[in-house]
């Protein structure tokens, strides 16, 4: 059995529905975050699956908190970042590059799915590719079936 | 650097107290940190600065009661008026070099002095056993190259599977070299004003040198290879992995006592986690249960993420885990493949700058792109 908590706080029994991926992404102010912002203002449709938490900088991202959204059963995680040599402090995303790399490969060693943490270089003026960068990870995740560690108490 | 032999006077022990005790007596240092000998027959790292109470210095004792790097780190991280001479072993040096890229150290006013290692007891072995037999059969073993335990007894495991035993690296002002050398003698290499300081005259490394270092690096390496297929057999899914970990009890004695996880305000020391009782109920209402203390398989995952690149494999995390989870094995193992994704060697040099503080443009250019 697994449940979700609506926004009102109420639980419910998701065990029978048909399995809808949540997304924690962590988008950066300049790019991504503005990018996600212009596919809103430009009425492009994509899934609902996706929490968003803005930050300055993909560079500013502690791997603690996406190893938190995955051991609390975040289906995904998604980093957004500017593209290489685009970042607005210079280097966060090289930075934070570096970090989804060392996270991807402890993952792998401790038998944990790195497929389920995504990083793109999404530009302010990309609104379409945010939405269908989403589109995908709903359908890959979707594939992949729920994170496991959700339901998990133990952890 | 010069290498160099030198006889071996009254005991390999005493020999290398006179070196130090010359280091301090004529100013090459102002003071020595360096393993001593307790009244209880513990030994514990100590500055020294007084030559006469170097009788009690005991660097070749096989124990890593803690890893000495962080007093290295205390002495010389702020003002470093004296020069200090810091007598460690490789897996402190290598330790110590990391932290001297997290700004945590400073060599400027630091001499390192390495000996070889031919392995260490758990504290408790130790204190249990006739030290002084423990001390020679190591000494005896380490020259012809096969180091062993102790009948009956075991070497830390993280030692059982260091593939680094001797000091090494350009950072060395002096190494104190005890495998394949000749009856009688030990091997020195030194930086050239210590070799003047010390008066040693140049002379090449022993014949047998080469081949008995080989011999024990070999073993350890095929130990830690190992180890490292156990572990990945062992923990394959998340069912092993929380197996792994569960009789963690959260009290974060691997990161206190670690000596790369220098964090002075570590994010679970703070009330981070610490939420409302009402949100724990939540939780525990979505899952049915919620672990208490929360975060225990976080707090091994967020450390993993920020050191591992950097772990040097000293095992004093598994040493003082009170529930035996094999803390250092999981970090190297990790390790292993975090830090051949940049090809770093942790503590090699201080040239090196770590994969977490560093960036290259032209690397990793697949992550990030579409179909990666």
């Amino acid at each position: 059995m697994w449940i979700a908590v609506k926004p009102n706080g109420e639980n419910v029994d998701m065990s029978e529905a048909e399995f809808e991926p949540t997304i924690i992404a962590f988008l950066c102010n300049w790019c991504t975050y503005t990018g996600a912002d212009l596919a809103g203002t430009s009425r492009i449709q994509y899934p609902p699956n996706i929490r968003i938490i803005r930050l300055m900088c993909s560079g500013g991202l502690d791997p603690v908190y996406v190893s938190k959204a995955l051991l609390e059963g975040a289906d995904g995680v998604l980093i957004g970042g500017c593209h290489p040599g685009d970042c607005h402090y210079q280097s966060g995303n090289y930075k934070a590059r570096r970090r989804i790399a060392i996270l991807h490969a402890i993952l792998q060693q401790l038998g944990l799915d790195p497929d389920r943490v995504w990083l793109r270089w999404i530009s302010a003026s990309e609104g379409q590719y945010f939405a269908d960068t989403v589109s995908e990870m709903v359908d890959a995740l979707k594939e992949m079936g729920p994170n496991p560690l959700k339901g998990v108490g133990q952890i | 650097m010069i290498d160099a032999r030198i006889d071996i006077q009254h005991s390999t022990l005493k020999t290398i107290q006179g070196l130090l005790r010359a280091l301090l007596a004529n100013g090459a240092v102002d003071g020595l940190l360096v393993p001593m000998s307790l009244p209880s027959g513990s030994v514990a790292p100590m500055l020294v600065t007084d030559p006469d109470a170097l009788d009690q210095a005991d660097p070749l004792a096989p124990v890593l009661p803690i890893n000495a790097a962080r007093a290295a780190s205390l002495l010389t991280a702020t003002d470093q008026q004296r020069t200090l001479g810091l007598v460690l072993r490789p897996c402190e040096i290598r330790a110590l070099v990391e932290l001297v890229k997290f700004q945590q150290a400073n060599l400027d006013n630091a001499l390192i002095i390495g000996i070889d290692c031919p392995g260490t007891y758990s504290v408790t072995d130790f204190q249990a056993a006739d030290k002084d037999t423990l001390t020679s059969e190591l000494l005896a073993g380490i020259a012809s190259g096969e180091p062993r335990p102790h009948d009956g007894l075991a070497f830390r495991d993280a030692c059982h599977i260091c593939e680094q035993p001797l000091p090494q690296g350009d950072h060395l002002a002096l190494a104190i070299g005890l495998a394949g050398v000749e009856p009688g003698s030990l091997y020195l290499r030194a930086r050239d004003d210590l070799a003047e300081t010390l008066e040693l005259s140049p002379g090449e490394p022993p014949a047998g040198r080469a081949a008995a270092a080989h011999t024990y690096i070999d073993a350890r390496t095929q130990a830690r290879d190992a180890a490292f297929a156990q572990f990945r057999d062992r923990v394959h899914d998340i069912d092993s992995l929380l197996h792994e970990f569960s009789t963690c009890i959260r009290c974060h004695n691997c990161m206190i006592n670690c000596p790369i996880c220098y964090c002075r305000e570590c994010i679970f020391r703070t009330p981070t986690f610490e939420h409302e009782s009402q949100l724990f109920f939540q939780w525990a209402g979505r899952k049915g249960t919620v672990r208490m203390l929360p975060d225990t398989l976080l707090f091994h995952l967020t450390r993993l993420n920020h050191m591992v690149t950097s772990c040097i494999g000293c095992g004093i995390c598994a040493d003082v885990c009170p529930v035996d989870i094999p803390v250092g094995t999981i970090f190297r193992t990790v390790g292993q493949k975090a830090q051949a994704i940049f090809d770093y060697h942790p503590g090699r040099s201080l040239d090196d700058a770590a994969p977490v503080q560093d960036f290259r443009e032209d690397e990793l250019t697949t992550l990030g792109e579409r179909h990666s």
